[in-house]
């Protein structure tokens, strides 16, 4: 029940998702998490801690990798996002996404869009990344699957893919 | 138990004057909210006990990095992200830049601020002994003006600090004055990104004739505060670094920290590393190599 003396009014709150317009009506403090999943059923965002520390709810906000459990949606007010449903363009796999069917990244696949995302944000500035570098850009996202090795030679491959190399 | 969005407000305001303007009106009744990598994870809890909120996500006022011919002044809604990219802070402030690169995963150093971190007042903050050691300085501001205030001075207890309900941190600065210093960091945990440190440190040191003739050292979750061992710092300057004074600094270092048994280690354990980490800084020192 609420213990606040008037109810805070919903406001409209606009943004882009993966190149198109989206306007919904949220309580400033609802989660960008939930009103992705919720109001644009974009259910490719996953809740994994709720508390910043897992990963598996990164998305993109003007072209930097965030949780989206920690934005309140206010703040995505005109912002520009990109989930793991905007990489797949029509029917072809984004390269990374094929990587990841390759080489066995993912397996339960609760990890694996955050997964994505981040290892999309690491090859949108570094290519051709070590893999210490893709340790590091993955460190924020948590697997209980696959061990991390096979996370990690997707990404490579991906990079190898992409580079031509 | 999750909160339920609708018993909390939460404005954007556009300009730092009127932020400041509604922290001024109701003192106290408003929370600033930056990447919410604090706020949201206790709202998210059911634990939030700030019902009004206001974002200074992003706010031009906040959110720069001025090098001036002899201080940085890092605004308060600087990222991780923003100081680890940032050229001088990585080349002069490399125990600054270490720690960024330590706090979180890159999702949250991309939301994370420095302001936040010093306002959370966490004494297990990796960033915070940095600005102890190089003695930073905090340009408060409310609607009644700025006012500069020694880092070393801001904490008064556990999560307490000297800011005034109504306002906000504006800047850190940062002499420029340390290219003749060594510097050290570690952090001890279980892993670096994602994980809260047992034990942190961040360090400094200058050599003349080999005599140590200026040291800093503070360290993380070794006491209610972010703290900076004063005392230990006495007994090594004017010293040689030979076996004897690392032995009586670590010891120092062991007695001037006070750590707690908590869900992440325990005050022994805390004071064993606390002096290996005093010890290995100094050992380094001596072999002219600290970082």
């Amino acid at each position: 029940m609420s213990t606040t003396t008037h109810q805070p009014q919903k406001s409209e709150i606009s943004f882009t998702v993966n190149g198109q317009r989206a306007t919904v009506h949220a309580h400033p403090m609802e989660r960008l998490l939930d009103v992705l999943r919720q109001q644009v059923n974009l259910t490719g965002v996953k809740e994994g801690c709720g508390e910043g520390e897992c990963g598996s709810c990164s998305i993109l906000m003007n072209g930097v990798l965030v949780n989206s459990c920690l934005v309140p949606i206010l703040q995505a007010n005109d912002a520009d996002i990109i989930t793991i449903e905007g990489l797949a363009s029509q029917d072809r796999l984004h390269v990374l996404q094929q990587a990841f069917l390759d080489c066995g990244g993912a397996q339960c696949g609760i990890c694996t869009p955050g997964m994505i995302l981040a290892a999309f944000h690491l090859l949108s500035k570094n290519p051709q990344p070590s893999r210490e570098e893709i340790g590091e850009a993955l460190s924020g996202n948590l697997c209980r699957c696959t061990g991390y090795t096979q996370i990690f030679e997707s990404v490579a491959e991906a990079a190898r893919r992409s580079t031509g190399r | 138990m999750r909160s339920n969005p609708a018993d909390y407000e939460l404005l954007a305001p556009a300009t730092l004057k009127s932020i400041l303007s509604i922290l001024a009106d109701e003192p106290g009744s408003w929370r600033p909210i930056a990447g919410g990598t604090d706020l949201m994870v206790q709202y998210a809890a059911g634990n939030l006990a700030a019902r009004k909120l206001v974002s200074i996500w992003g706010l031009r006022e906040l959110r720069h990095i001025d090098v001036l011919p002899d201080e940085v002044r890092i605004g308060a809604g600087s990222t991780y992200t923003d100081l680890r990219a940032n050229a001088i802070i990585e080349s002069e402030f490399p125990l600054l830049s270490t720690a960024a690169s330590w706090t979180g995963g890159i999702a949250n150093q991309n939301r994370g601020t420095i302001g936040g971190n010093i306002v959370n007042a966490s004494p297990a903050a990796d960033s915070l002994p940095a600005l102890l050691v190089y003695e930073a300085e905090l340009i408060l501001v409310s609607v009644r003006g700025e006012r500069r205030v020694p880092y070393v001075t801001f904490h008064t207890g556990y999560r307490q600090t000297r800011l005034a309900p109504d306002e906000l941190v504006l800047a850190v600065c940062m002499r420029r004055r340390y290219s003749e210093y060594q510097a050290y960091a570690r952090k001890v945990g279980p892993r670096n990104a994602q994980a809260i440190s047992k034990v942190c440190i961040a360090a400094l040191s200058r050599l003349a004739g080999g005599v140590v003739d200026d040291i800093r050292i503070a360290m993380g979750s070794v006491a209610p505060i972010p703290l900076r061992l004063k005392e230990t710092e006495t007994t090594i300057r004017g010293h040689r670094v030979d076996p004897a004074l690392v032995s009586m600094a670590q010891q120092r270092a062991a007695a001037e920290i006070q750590p707690i048994d908590d869900i992440r280690s325990t005050a022994r354990y805390r004071r064993a590393v606390a002096g290996n980490l005093v010890g290995e800084f100094l050992n380094r020192l001596g072999s002219g190599n600290a970082r």
